[in-house]
């Protein structure tokens, strides 16, 4: 066991190569989680917009949110990764990391607009009474008033995706990209030592800690101003 | 409703007091009859609402303050956005009222670190710097500490005479006997009895009006 699973010399063979690969796991979620953050916030607006005129919109964000929770991620992945290469269409890029990153798009937009949705939900309708009350139109209240607020009580949850979202590059390997859990692979299967796996587990864990801390250093003072003001 | 005139409603909770201030800021969806603001039909198809409540300053119960702002920025956000003032204009007329109104020191603070009163007197701020023809106050000391009330009570005072119309819903009603120029009596939606504070607090003609009154002068708050 503590040669297969625990060799510290593998440990220290691997790491180099697996480091690597992992700034392609990097690259991958810093791209992704950069467009997610605006997409969901449009998607989230979207489907809260009032009226009958608005209808055919909310639905199109029900129903995208609705499939796109529910297929499986490693599916829209090879979906993607294998399938627009293979249409051989002109302009379409053949590169298995851009269609990973555009599944992972795809998938965590409508995760992560269901947690914008809670956030503007959990903002107390006095508050854009107040706004509107003062003269604001009804995307201005949203722009200066609601979102702000609702954008600062989801940073936790949001995260929280984000954290799963870092950990499901690793499924951008199987369509071909060296990333970091390939590359534990590819090394396990030169000399069957699982260590390499740990190695690319290390490197997960190491990135996804100082975020969650950093979250609550961020949050902290909000809650503390959000409790003591007065919001019914 | 006169310009210059200050009209309190009293009645029970549920009488309908709240109601009518949010109609007249079309915060309420109006059902059936008209209303007119200064001349203008405001329930009428088609009219701005944005441009109508600009004119219409309203203060609630619950201050409303906007959290994540700052004293300043919550009484600069509307004039700026809503009327196109720079920001600069802005913030000389918040600055002003802040002044004039005793709170030019919180200016950089944020809601959480003031009282309900100072609170509800940036509320007030907030409101005036949109420069409204109308004010309506809708129990703005209910949800205050007693005795946080008279500074409240002091701001709206001075707004009355400097000839701000207002229509305020209040239980107060020592504080609605001396400032009103009329009083309203509202029982189940309706105005059941109106006039002179003098006639309906030592007078009144309805016996409902007389029965409310009655409890109120009961629990000593009269």
């Amino acid at each position: 066991m503590r040669t297969a699973f625990f060799n510290w010399e593998a440990y220290k063979r691997s790491f180099p190569a697996i480091s690597r690969a992992f700034l392609l796991n990097v690259k991958i979620f810093s791209i992704a989680e950069a467009i997610i953050l605006v997409t969901a916030l449009v998607l989230a607006v979207l489907r809260g917009l009032p009226g009958p005129v608005f209808f055919p919109i909310r639905m199109l964000a029900i129903a995208y949110a609705d499939f796109f929770r529910g297929v499986p991620t490693i599916l829209v992945i090879a979906l993607l990764a294998f399938g627009a290469p293979a249409l051989q269409l002109e302009h379409v890029p053949t590169s298995t990391t851009f269609w990973g990153i555009t599944a992972l798009v795809l998938i965590y937009t409508a995760y992560v607009s269901e947690v914008y949705r809670a956030g503007i939900e959990s903002v107390h309708p006095s508050q854009e009474a107040a706004a509107r009350s003062l003269g604001l139109t009804r995307s201005s209240a949203l722009v200066h008033v609601v979102l702000p607020q609702a954008v600062r009580r989801v940073i936790p949850p949001l995260l929280n995706d984000f954290i799963g979202l870092q950990k499901d590059t690793a499924l951008v390997g199987i369509a071909g990209s060296v990333e970091a859990f390939k590359q534990a692979q590819i090394e396990v299967s030169a000399d069957f030592n699982f260590t390499h796996y740990l190695v690319a587990a290390s490197l997960f864990v190491a990135i996804t800690i100082p975020l969650a801390r950093f979250t609550d250093w961020l949050v902290a003072p909000d809650r503390r101003r959000r409790q003591a003001g007065r919001l019914v | 409703m006169a310009e210059h005139e200050v009209v309190c409603l009293i009645g029970a909770s549920g009488s309908g007091k709240s109601t009518l201030l949010r109609c007249l800021n079309l915060l309420e969806p109006v059902d059936a009859g008209r209303i007119a603001v200064a001349g203008e039909e405001i329930t009428a198809r088609g009219v701005d609402v944005n441009r109508l409540r600009r004119r219409i300053g309203i203060v609630f119960q619950s201050y409303n303050l906007f959290p994540h702002m700052s004293v300043l920025r919550n009484v600069t956000l509307a004039p700026q956005k809503a009327l196109g003032l720079s920001l600069r204009d802005a913030e000389a007329r918040a600055g002003e009222l802040l002044e004039r109104f005793g709170l030019a020191e919180k200016r950089d603070d944020f809601p959480d670190r003031l009282s309900g009163g100072q609170q509800q007197r940036v509320a007030i701020v907030r409101a005036l710097a949109m420069q409204p023809d109308l004010m309506l106050l809708d129990e703005v000391t209910s949800a205050l500490d007693p005795e946080l009330v008279a500074e409240v009570l002091n701001v709206i005072r001075e707004l009355a005479e400097g000839g701000m119309t207002m229509l305020i819903a209040t239980h107060e009603m020592g504080f609605a006997r001396d400032i009103a120029s009329r009083v309203c009596f509202l029982d189940e939606g309706v105005i059941l009895e109106q006039g002179p504070p003098a006639q309906i607090f030592s007078a009144p003609a309805e016996p409902r009006t007389r029965q409310f009154l009655d409890r109120i002068i009961e629990a000593g708050r009269l």
